[in-house]
Order: C-alpha cells, then sequence, then structure tokens
C-alpha cells in the first residue's frame, strides 16, 4: 500500500471523527469516521437516502454535526465561527448535485462571480480568466446565455468551471453525473482528471456511478446504516468480505434483473 | 389533553425559534447595513426595482386614493359646512396615514412578495449553500443591497403617493366639485406641519426595513417553514405567507408610531 492509498500515513486535509447528525428523530449519521488525504480522491457511495450528501454538507460547513468533530485543512469547522468558516471555505471548490447556477445571471457571470467577490482582479483580467475556464471546460462562446438555455451537461461543466476559478486545495462533488448519459458522464470524468493532473486539488466525491468511480478513485468508502462502513482502495473495497460491502458490491457490479421473477429465479 | 398540549407546546417552540432567527437575522443584516465595504452599483440595481418600477403603481393608487378622499371628505364635511377643510382632510390624511401604509402595501405587493420568491428559489435550489461555500455572504451579497434599496426608495415613494393624491384630491375636490382651489391649498399650508411631515418619513423609514426584513428572511428560512418550504408549492406558501405577515406588521407598527408621535 503506497502513500496515497493508505490514508493513516498521508497528510490529511479532511478529517471527521465520531460524527452523527439526527433531523428530527431521523437519525441519519450514527458514527462517521472518515479520513481525506492530500491530493487524493475519496469516493464515497452508498444507497440513496443514506445521507452521502449530509456528510459533505458536513464537510462544507452547511451543517453541523449533533456530536463528533470535522476538521478541514487543520480547523475545526464544526465549531468554527462564520468568519473562521469563510476563511477556511476559501480553499473550497464545489459542484453541486444540481448544479446550484444562479440562474438569473450569465454563464459568464456565474463563473466570474467568485473572482469579482473574493479577487481584486480588474475587469479585463476577470473576463480574461472566464474565457479561459470556459475553454478549460470546451465551452467557448456561450458566455452570454443563461443556465436554463443550456443543456444538463454543459450546466455541469460550467458548475466545474465556476468550482475551480480560485484553485482550490479542495473540490466537492456531490453526484456530478446524475442525470447524464454516457457521453456526458465520460465528459465529465475526462475533465475531472484533466483538471486534477493540472492544478492539484484534492477531491471528495459522492457518486452513484458504480463501478466507473472507482477508476477515478484513490479510496472508496461505503456509507451504510449512518456508519462508513470501510475506506479502501478500489481494489480492497471490490475484495471486502464486509458483508455490507460485499452486498453493495454484488448489487451495484452485478447482473441486472428487470423483474423480480428473474431475481429469485437466478 | 396530553396531545393538545404536545402541539401547543410545539407551536410555540416553533414560533420562538422562528422570532429567534429572524431577530437574529435583522441584526445580522443590520450589522453589515453599518461596516464596509459599501458597494454602490447592487444598491442602484435593487433601487431600479424596488423603487423605480414601483412608481408607475405608487402613481394610480396615491391619485385614485387621493379622489376618494376628497370625494368623502367633501360629503361629509359639507353637512358642517366646512368645505373649506377638504385640503387639510386630504393632506393630512395622506402624509400622516394613508400616504405611509398604503405605499408600503403596494411595495408589499410588488417587491416584497419577489423578493421572498426569489430568495426562496435561491434556497431551494441551493444557489444560497453554493454562495456560502464560495465564501461570499449571503447577507451582504443579497440582503444589504435591498435594505439600502428599501431605505431610500420607501421614503420616496411615500412622498410621491402623498403629491400625487394630494393632486388627485385637488382633481375631484377643485375641479369636480367646485370648492375654491386657493381655500384648499390655503387650508392644507395652514393645518401641515413639519412634525405631520416628520411622522410620515418615520413610518415610510420603519416600513421600509420591516418590508424587507419580513420579505427577505421568509425565502431565507425557507427550509425551516412549519408547512414545508419545499418546492415550487413551498415558496408559493412561503410567499404568501411573507405578504400578510409583512402587510399585518406593517398596520401594527402604524399604530405603535402614531401612539408615539401624536
Amino acid at each position: 500500500m503506497n502513500d496515497k492509498t493508505n490514508t493513516s500515513e498521508c497528510p490529511v486535509v479532511i478529517e471527521l471523527a465520531g460524527v452523527a447528525k439526527s433531523f428530527s428523530s431521523q437519525k441519519v449519521l450514527a458514527d462517521i469516521n472518515l479520513r481525506v488525504c492530500q491530493g487524493t480522491t475519496t469516493v464515497i457511495v452508498g444507497a440513496s437516502g443514506q445521507g452521502k450528501s449530509v456528510i459533505l454538507k458536513h464537510m462544507l460547513g452547511l451543517v453541523k454535526p449533533d456530536h463528533g468533530k470535522v476538521w478541514v485543512l487543520g480547523q475545526d469547522i464544526s465549531s468554527a465561527s462564520t468568519r473562521q468558516l469563510k476563511e477556511i471555505r476559501r480553499d473550497f471548490g464545489v459542484l453541486f448535485q444540481n448544479v446550484a447556477l444562479f440562474d438569473s445571471m450569465t454563464i459568464f457571470d456565474n463563473v466570474a462571480l467568485p473572482l469579482r467577490e473574493r479577487t481584486k482582479l480588474s475587469p479585463p483580467e476577470i473576463s480574461r480568466r472566464v474565457v479561459e475556464l470556459l475553454q478549460m471546460m470546451d465551452l467557448p462562446g456561450i458566455d452570454e446565455k443563461y443556465p436554463a438555455q443550456v443543456s444538463g451537461g454543459m450546466k455541469k461543466r460550467v458548475g466545474l468551471a465556476r468550482a475551480l476559478a480560485l484553485n482550490p486545495k479542495i473540490v466537492f462533488f456531490d453526484e456530478p453525473t446524475t442525470g447524464l448519459d454516457v457521453h456526458k458522464s465520460n465528459e465529465i470524468y475526462r475533465l475531472f482528471y484533466a483538471t486534477q493532473e493540472k492544478l492539484g486539488y484534492t477531491a471528495v466525491i459522492v457518486s452513484h456511478d458504480v463501478p466507473k468511480i472507482f477508476k477515478l478513485s484513490d479510496h472508496v468508502a461505503l456509507l451504510a446504516n449512518g456508519v462508513i462502513q470501510g475506506q479502501l482502495t478500489p481494489e480492497e473495497f471490490q475484495r471486502s468480505e464486509n458483508p455490507l460491502i460485499r452486498e453493495f458490491v454484488e448489487t451495484t457490479m452485478g447482473p441486472i434483473y428487470s423483474s423480480e421473477r428473474e431475481e429469485v429465479a437466478l | 389533553m396530553v396531545i393538545l398540549l404536545e402541539k401547543l407546546g410545539d407551536y410555540t417552540l416553533y414560533y420562538l425559534e422562528q422570532a429567534g432567527r429572524m431577530g437574529l437575522f435583522l441584526a445580522q443584516c443590520l450589522w453589515r447595513i453599518l461596516t464596509p465595504p459599501y458597494r454602490v452599483l447592487p444598491v442602484v440595481r435593487q433601487i431600479n426595482f424596488i423603487g423605480a418600477r414601483s412608481v408607475f403603481v405608487i402613481f394610480f393608487t396615491g391619485l385614485f386614493t387621493g379622489m376618494v378622499l376628497a370625494l368623502q371628505g367633501y360629503y361629509t364635511l359639507r353637512k358642517f359646512g366646512s368645505e373649506g377643510l377638504l385640503g387639510s382632510a386630504v393632506a393630512l390624511s395622506l402624509i400622516r396615514e394613508l400616504g405611509p401604509v398604503t405605499a408600503a402595501l403596494m411595495v408589499i405587493g410588488r417587491a416584497g412578495s419577489a423578493m421572498t420568491a426569489e430568495i426562496g428559489i435561491m434556497r431551494n435550489s441551493e444557489q444560497i449553500d453554493a454562495l456560502e461555500c464560495m465564501a461570499v455572504d449571503p447577507y451582504r451579497y443579497l440582503m444589504v443591497p435591498r435594505f439600502w434599496a428599501a431605505i431610500l426608495s420607501v421614503p420616496l415613494l411615500t412622498a410621491i403617493f402623498d403629491v400625487v393624491g394630494i393632486l388627485g384630491g385637488y382633481l375631484v375636490g377643485v375641479q369636480m366639485l367646485g370648492v375654491s382651489g386657493g381655500i384648499y391649498f390655503q387650508g392644507m399650508y395652514q393645518s401641515v406641519d413639519w412634525h405631520d411631515v416628520q411622522m410620515g418619513l418615520v413610518k415610510s423609514l420603519v416600513f421600509g426595513v420591516l418590508i424587507v426584513w419580513i420579505s427577505t428572511a421568509k425565502g431565507y428560512f425557507l427550509h425551516w417553514e412549519r408547512s414545508g418550504g419545499f418546492g415550487a408549492e413551498g415558496v408559493s406558501r412561503t410567499t404568501t405567507s411573507s405578504v400578510v405577515l409583512a402587510s399585518v406588521t406593517v398596520l401594527i407598527w402604524d399604530y405603535l408610531i402614531s401612539g408615539i408621535m401624536l
């Protein structure tokens, strides 16, 4: 196991220790322990409704845990003040599940927003940077369009351009390929590879896209029953003896059934 | 009985929580209004939305409010042979009460509802989360320009309402019902003093802050709505409750300010 795959020896940028969270009377996270190493890609998988996005929201400081601690870039964000959170988030890039583009702004203004709000760049410099980012995402000539006027795949790429605008240290992806066809998903993965190679950011991905997502990842973590069942390399994950991981691997990577009768017959 | 008590406690806790959230929200906004950086362009954009685009509706409601005031006032005053007081009655009613209140209600209907819906949709579609994750302060980015715009626009809209209303009263009282124009304006000049104008100004300023506070906070806390702030229906329900709450609050504060300043 090399440095990139052993989370106990690498420089950790995100750590969740004993995180528990309930909404009203519903317990979503019971005891989450997770470490994300610098420069690596960690993928969190699990069935729908298990709370994968809630883990991501804890890492982003959008949700505070009922119990446990969340350290990001060496700071405890579960008890950070608004000002401290703002400082930590300067190193974040986020691609939301529904992209969360500002629908009343043009694509140009969407990508330019973090540059306008968080840097002292002049308008021509911002313009140059936006054009460069949109070109990097293979999106030239759509600057003046509104999010509603472009396709789902294009929106994701605009979201990625916006997330990378300030060269973040950590980029969070919440279901980056949900709702996209195979070609568009591959395009997002290609851009992910290229940009991570170029910028060297740490990536945390919540995804359903198994097994394809395994190819991208250094670590795979399965969330089930409110607990991370194992944070392993993709190879270890697929060979794991943990019954929940085995079940997940068999369900997501096994044969496709079209009916319950067919499943029982087999 | 126990269930009833449980529900009562539940409601009380919810509304206390809601009041606390709204109070903290206002404090956060006011703090950011007073502290730099100050940015002009977003405020100008919001003045255009809250102020300039409301002028048309304010003009017509002001005109017809003044006209109906003159009409009703004329027939009431005639019973006592005091038609000469028409100018005073129209002007005092408009400047002290009807101007600030009606202008505020119009702004709630036109701009307040739109603010709740816009910010509510931003909340629902994670746009506010996106702002936070970009380390952009949503209070400073979304609320502060709206507060400044309302503080500047609502008193001006009220002034327009008052002036147009007085002219509407003139049209009906003087042109249609035959009251002397000189007496109409003379009565107004003698009875309206600076204190009345001050009261109108204070009211319109307070109403401006109340409108933006309630409209933006309801949208911002859409996800905490008891009735469920999800989807298009959640936004529409919250917008309705925001308009109702803002209107009732304006009327309550109208009474309170009148009570203090009279």
